[in-house]
């Protein structure tokens, strides 16, 4: 059970979240809730073939349907000026709507207006479209042979994308052929999508004024207003963006999509207020993907299990455009975190990303830029190593890690992990899980010929970009702000540039400002998502809030205690430097009946305030120092059907090191969840696309979200960490359980086959996968 | 066509056409949007609400004139007299939620899971609510969410708490 926060204690205590009774009510407020007078509705075109020449578009039929009151086609965008719109880490841009040909299924070709939602599907499937099919690439290594151009509208007349490269390239080959022992393992992380409940979609109108008014399920409305701005040339006074109630994003809600464009198109067009909203076979089809990396990791170790040298190249498929939400000067985002925990002397990463006939995106789904597709490369090659070696993966983790006393740690890719006590908080994970007496069952199971496997991963995270003269999305730095007001009788509201989607910011944010200011976290009201409103941010994702926005936050309350400490000191009647702040409260120094509380001088600041400036607010810019480490030792145990390949997750404990925690409650919650997704990937879920270019998984019939009957019971510990640069020594957490845990269930699932000589399948690790790995290795062995 | 439903115990007579779902009734012609839709294949539950009292339906898959003549229970209607239902208070109080857009079907169908079963096992509890899809939660705390209210409603009249 939960408990109600004490006013005077706030960080770390469970508190109930704040926005939960809107939520069980049915009075949350998500865009497709909106609805204005004379709102019409947009319905998409969108490709059936994956590459073809448009020969014609025939809108004669859509005019007649009843209620069709517009037909848009990328030729009248184009005209305008708004035929593409640029990604946001600016290397490519998109067409809203198909100019000349498409270029992957499902791709946007016309936008329909009408009074009711079903006329728009209506005066869509009533267009015709003639198309005159193209040879199509369907992966990137087809593509990779430049055989079929499919950008020229490019000025390089190739599919490349880009070469990326960080690291030692001779000295990671030199010590790679001196070591001893060596493994090379190519690695697939399949194409994911982080599929929402609520789908994307937006409501936009003009108002009496001409200015923009845009309610958009958007994890950073502040960049989204920026970029329309850049796009369309509206001043940006002139937009108003509301990201309202969002039904999850996980990275989903980063980009700006073509649909959004032509909602705005529309109402201006029209003069009337459009809504847009996909539907679940849009949303998997054609908005932001994730992973689609095929890497191929080597590491090399001296005989006994040091690790010697770290080389992973990559072949990335980004689909049509280069839509990936990296920040500009990482165009395979923080992959570079493909170190791990250990201490490699020498690595090499690359990564050359290429166009396919597929959905455009790349976006960091419920991760911080590719750490996810990184910590997986690591934490099975890790596992593949220990095999080579005959270690337990256990130990030669242990030998390898980071030690507690060599942080600041520099990476061999350039990072500096802030902080971390690795062998602690697996052997946390060692305890409670019973690590030997598994052991000790599995080899019985074994000698019995039954398949049960123990997975690890022990992961390091690198979240909460800035520091801005790394991180930006279109040139805009990654800091984040925060603005506090507090009211004369002691309550008060506080602003970020942040955007929550389920993770909780209007019970964390609150606590926050409570603990510094010592009030009452049930009276600090939490507001975000309102360009208008809310100080400049770069929004949700990454888990950047607590590392980012947390710490405005945090130094904008500071600021706020600053100021009320003049106030303190003339309410009680000495010097500023005789007050002290103790026990969440003013005090004059060594007098400790002579104090006053932040909700006296909150009365006194508007009341009695003396030679100081009126009113008690504050707002804070932060841009981070470094990043922070998030780590975790994730333990997963699987049970395997010898017969029918059917996989069984018996335990699954995740011990993670997020640093301080503010509210246990929900960063358990958070990791309860990210493990679904892992899981999720693990296991089930996939965006396939067969040989022709066609999606395979295009709604939650063939694109499969775990429900209560396959979720696991999940098992949480923690340990303690502090960051030390943050200044409430958090670190972030949203996503630690999803970018560690494919890894811990694959090692987990390959560790039960390896009796049989199995040594790698590609997720997700479906029962006829796993079948035919187990027949095929039988076949083998007979 | 008319369509006449009573929906939380109030009467909705309205003018539709033959192919409205009943979510999309609810949700643009009465104007109740706590029931969502989320996907268009009857997958994942966001728009399930409670017919007749004990059975629950996906509100996507079925016209609004199928439910003419019927009662419908909406997340709208579970709390009585401004005092929560116990599964809403269960689902606050285990965090059975976060970003709350499965929440009103997942209400839903616990309630009609509850109205069969009234101390249900975490099996039975898992078996009923598998046709409703959580993308945040993981689940465990539903489950102890729908375990909590189930305690609270099995409680005898004028127990204490």
């Amino acid at each position: 059970m939960s408990i109600q926060a004490k006013p005077l204690h706030s960080v770390g205590v469970p508190m109930k979240r704040k926005e939960d009774p809107r939520f069980i009510q049915g009075k949350g407020h998500y865009v497709d809730d909106l609805s204005f007078p004379g709102m019409l509705y947009l319905s998409l075109v969108r490709s059936t073939y994956p590459h073809a020449e448009i020969k014609n578009i025939d809108i004669s039929e859509a005019m007649k349907v009843p209620g069709v009151k517009a037909v848009i086609t990328g030729k009248d965008l184009e005209a305008a000026g708004l035929g593409w719109l640029p990604t946001f880490h600016g290397f490519d841009k998109q067409m809203v709507l198909a100019i000349g040909k498409v270029l992957f299924q499902y791709q946007e070709v016309a936008a329909v207006f009408a009074e009711t939602r079903a006329a728009a599907i209506d005066g869509a499937e009533a267009v015709q479209v003639d198309y005159a099919p193209l040879p199509v690439v369907a992966d990137p290594f087809t593509s990779k042979t430049d055989k079929v151009l499919l950008r020229p509208d490019r000025e390089a007349k190739t599919n490349h994308i880009f070469h990326w490269e960080v690291g030692d390239k001779e000295g990671t080959a030199r010590a790679m052929a001196s070591s001893p022992k060596r493994i090379k393992q190519r690695l697939w992380f399949q194409r994911c999508h982080p599929a929402p409940l609520e789908p994307c979609g937006c409501v936009a109108y003009f108002d009496a004024m001409g200015r923009l008014q845009f309610h958009v399920t958007s994890q950073a409305p502040h960049v989204y207003r920026t970029a329309l701005s850049l796009v369309t040339g509206i001043p940006e006074d002139k937009i108003h963006v509301m990201s309202p109630d969002l039904g999850g994003g996980f990275g989903n809600k980063v980009p700006v999509y073509p649909g959004y464009v032509c909602a705005i198109v529309g109402a201006l067009k029209i003069g009337r207020p459009v809504k847009w909203i996909e539907t679940r076979t849009e949303n998997l089809t054609s908005t932001g993907f994730a992973r689609d990396y095929h890497m191929d990791v080597e590491i090399g170790a001296t005989a006994d299990g040091q690790v010697t040298a770290l080389h992973v190249a990559t072949t990335a498929d980004h689909g049509a455009f280069d839509a990936a939400a990296d920040p500009s000067k990482y165009p395979a985002g923080i992959f570079g975190i493909v170190t791990g925990s250990y201490t490699f002397p020498v690595a090499h990463a690359e990564v050359d990303a290429y166009f396919t006939n597929k959905a455009p995106g790349g976006i960091a789904y419920r991760c911080s830029f590719r750490v996810t597709e990184a910590s997986y490369a690591i934490e099975r090659g890790m596992d593949i190593l220990a095999d080579e070696l005959g270690m337990d993966a256990v130990e030669l983790r242990k030998k390898n890690f980071i030690r507690k006393d060599q942080f600041p740690y520099p990476s061999a890719l350039g990072f500096t992990y802030d902080s971390g006590d690795y062998h602690k908080t697996l052997d946390v994970a060692l305890e409670k899980i019973g690590y030997t007496a598994l052991l000790k069952e599995q080899a019985e199971k074994r000698a019995r010929g039954e398949l049960m496997g123990i997975g690890f991963s022990t992961f390091t995270e690198v979240v909460g970009a800035g520091p801005s003269k790394h991180f930006d999305i279109l040139g805009i730095k990654m800091f984040d702000s925060a603005e506090i007001r507090i009211h004369p009788t002691g309550s008060g509201i506080v602003r970020a540039g942040t955007k929550s989607q389920g993770q909780g910011h209007e019970t964390t944010w609150a606590q926050i400002v409570a603990e510094e200011l010592g009030l009452d976290p049930q009276n600090i009201m939490v507001e975000e998502g309102d360009t208008d409103t809310a100080p400049y941010g770069l929004g949700t994702y990454a888990s950047r809030s607590t590392p980012v926005a947390g710490a405005a936050i945090t130094m904008a309350a500071r600021r706020i205690r600053e100021k009320a400490r003049k106030i303190a000191a003339h309410l009680l009647e000495v010097g500023e430097g005789d007050v002290e702040w103790t026990d969440y409260k003013f005090q004059v120094k060594g007098v400790p009946s002579k104090t006053v509380t932040m909700k006296q001088v909150a009365f006194a600041a508007y009341t009695d305030m003396a030679q100081n400036e009126p009113g008690l607010e504050a707002t804070y810019y932060y841009d981070p120092p470094n990043m922070t480490y998030p780590n975790g030792a994730y333990v997963a145990v699987v049970d395997v059907d010898r017969d029918t390949g059917e996989t069984k997750v018996r335990r699954f404990l995740a011990v993670d090191d997020c640093g301080i925690v503010i509210n246990p409650m929900i960063v358990e919650g958070q990791i309860h969840g990210g493990l679904t997704e892992g899981f999720a990937m693990a296991f089930i879920q996939e965006i396939q696309y067969d040989a022709e270019g066609n999606n395979l998984n295009t709604n939650f019939t063939d694109y499969l979200v775990p429900t209560t009957l396959e979720t696991p019971h999940w098992e949480t510990a923690n340990t303690v960490t502090a960051s030390p640069h943050h200044p409430m020594g958090a670190k972030g957490v949203g996503e630690s359980p999803n970018v560690g845990s494919p890894a811990a269930f694959v090692n987990a699932v390959i560790d039960a086959l390896s009796p049989l000589g199995v040594r790698h399948i590609d997720m997700p690790l479906t029962r006829d996968k796993v079948w035919r790995a187990i027949r095929d290795a039988e076949a083998k062995k007979a | 066509m008319k369509v006449h439903i009573k929906i939380n115990g109030v009467d909705y007579e309205k003018d539709v056409e033959p192919r409205t779902l009943l979510a999309y009734f609810l949700r643009e012609d009465c104007g109740l949007t706590g029931t969502h839709v989320g996907c268009d294949t009857s997958s994942c539950g966001c728009c399930v609400v409670v017919m007749d009292g004990t059975r629950a339906v996906k509100s996507c898959s079925m016209f609004a004139a199928q439910a003419s003549g019927h009662e419908i229970l909406t997340v709208e209607g579970l709390a009585a007299g401004g005092t929560l239902h116990p599964l809403q208070q269960g689902f606050w109080d285990q965090h059975g939620l976060q970003c709350g857009y499965c929440t009103p079907g997942m209400l839903l169908t616990s309630y009609a899971l509850l109205k069969h079963q009234a101390a249900p096992t975490e099996a039975d509890i898992r078996e009923g609510l598998a046709g409703n899809l959580c993308r945040c939660t993981g689940y465990n705390n539903i489950v102890k969410a729908v375990q909590q209210a189930a305690a609270t409603l099995g409680q005898p009249v004028g127990a204490t708490t």
